[in-house]
């Protein structure tokens, strides 16, 4: 028992990781995406568009696997037990990106001409007018869409389990037939159901400090 | 010396709104109106002197110094230096505001002096709360847009304008979005800019505004001056289109 729970609070942990690691990498990348996205340069914007078709096309699990075990697969180099983790890392971040850059697109695309203009007017530079009259407004009207993406990547996380990543759900599963019962199991969901309301929380101060204005 | 010179602008849309080859220019200290129905061009005018639309041909000179040249149909900037500073001798005010929604109106005010001109923080304080005195604002420094009515809002718009020291200031239509009530506090701002002499170009359907303030007034009509001269000699003209445009204003008793 006390080893199931040090076994799962451990997984929980890399659940955790996952999570955090993921937003920090994919948060900025997603704006990235999102201006090749919106290129004025055609054909960077058709390989960003396929990009992002192919990444909310197929199955987050097989991207997993394509990163994990492409390299051995493909070009024939040798994978190390290290690369599990950073093949997690990559393969969520840039499925994850591809979600947030439509959002950021979106964003983005809903600004008034109004404050491009007043801020070309005022003398701004084009990054300066980005960084301080369009993104942050841009934050507040996504947040609610953020959100939902967010609270989504705590539950995938889960799906790490498919190349053997020993978060949470991996080890619930393990303990589950170990103990052919459903408990670990029922202990995993009330772990991703704090972990989710957690996140809820944050996420919901985050939408009340930003209205202020309208 | 002129300080703003449009000299044979022409700017064609994809829609129908055209300026054919317009000329005018605006003398230091000098208050120009320009009226017209809408469609007429008025606002593409201002639209292509402050650069926020690229002009088909013709050419713009601030203080005698090209901002930009149309050749062969493309507009030419002028190099980027050049336009940096060009671009600090004019303001303007919009139709609808464009104040920046998350900044409180003091920011609003001081962001563009402090990041722009890069001038100092206790200096561009003690103006932006002196112009929001001039604007009857001063309770209102730490407010948001969203809590302002209309009237406060393009008050407080003219007072981040009047905050870069502009040369010469650019209204476009700015009492449009306001109610009757409302306008006549703008326009009063307005006025009291005129007593100290700053260069304006206002864009308005304010007949008798128009009428009192400026030095010289421009009929636009189908994208080209229809008529000019001082507000004494536009109103009073024979010219048909300018009648016709005047009389739909009178019987709408917007000129007593």
């Amino acid at each position: 028992m006390n080893q199931m729970m040090l076994d799962l609070t451990q997984g929980m942990g890399r659940s955790l990781l996952i999570f955090i690691l993921t937003l920090i990498f994919s948060l900025p990348l997603g704006l990235l995406v999102s201006f090749g996205r919106m290129s004025k340069i055609a054909p960077l914007r058709w390989l960003v568009k396929i990009y992002i078709s192919v990444m909310r096309g197929t199955p987050l699990m097989l991207q997993l696997m394509v990163v994990y075990f492409g390299p051995f697969f493909i070009f024939g180099i040798q994978i190390s037990n290290d690369y599990r983790f950073y093949a997690v890392l990559i393969g969520f971040a840039i499925n994850y990106a591809a979600y947030f850059a439509e959002i950021y697109r979106g964003g983005i695309e809903s600004m008034p001409a109004g404050q491009y203009e007043a801020a070309q007017i005022l003398g701004y530079t084009k990054v300066q007018t980005f960084m301080r009259i369009i993104l942050p407004q841009v934050i507040k009207r996504i947040l609610p869409s953020l959100a939902n993406e967010i609270i989504t990547l705590v539950k995938d996380t889960s799906l790490a389990f498919a190349i053997s990543y020993t978060e949470m759900f991996f080890e619930a599963k393990a303990w589950a037939s170990k103990e052919s019962n459903m408990f670990p199991y029922l202990i995993a969901a009330v772990f991703y159901y704090i972990f989710n309301m957690a996140v809820a929380i944050i996420l919901e101060r985050i939408e009340k400090s930003q209205s202020y204005y309208k | 010396m002129k300080l703003l010179e449009l000299d044979h602008i022409q700017k064609t849309f994809a829609e129908n709104e055209v300026i054919h080859d317009i000329s005018l220019s605006v003398e230091e200290g000098e208050i120009l109106s320009i009226i017209g129905r809408s469609g007429s061009g008025k606002t593409t005018i201002l639209r292509c002197a402050t650069l926020l639309e690229a002009i088909d041909g013709g050419e713009i000179r601030y203080l005698g110094e090209t901002a930009v040249k149309a050749v062969n149909g493309k507009p030419v900037f002028a190099a980027k230096e050049e336009m940096k500073k060009i671009r600090g001798y004019y303001g303007m005010v919009f139709q609808s505001f464009n104040l920046f929604p998350h900044r409180s109106v003091l920011q609003n005010i001081m962001d563009a002096p402090l990041l722009v001109q890069k001038r100092k923080k206790n200096e561009v304080l003690e103006e932006a709360r002196k112009l929001l005195a001039k604007m009857g604002l001063s309770d209102k420094e730490n407010a948001y847009p969203c809590q302002l009515s209309g009237g406060q809002c393009q008050r407080v718009a003219i007072a981040r304008a009047l905050a870069m020291g502009p040369k010469i200031l650019f209204f476009d239509e700015p009492t449009s979005a306001l109610d009757p009530e409302l306008t006549g506090e703008v326009l009063k701002v307005i006025k009291s800019l005129a007593d100290l002499h700053i260069t304006m170009v206002i864009v308005t359907h304010e007949m008798q505004f128009a009428k009192d303030i400026s030095d010289r007034v421009i009929f636009m009509d189908q994208g080209v001056i229809a008529e000019e001269g001082t507000p004494d000699e536009v109103f009073n003209s024979e010219n048909q289109r300018m009648r016709d445009f005047l009389g739909r204003y009178s019987s709408e008793g917007a000129l007593k």
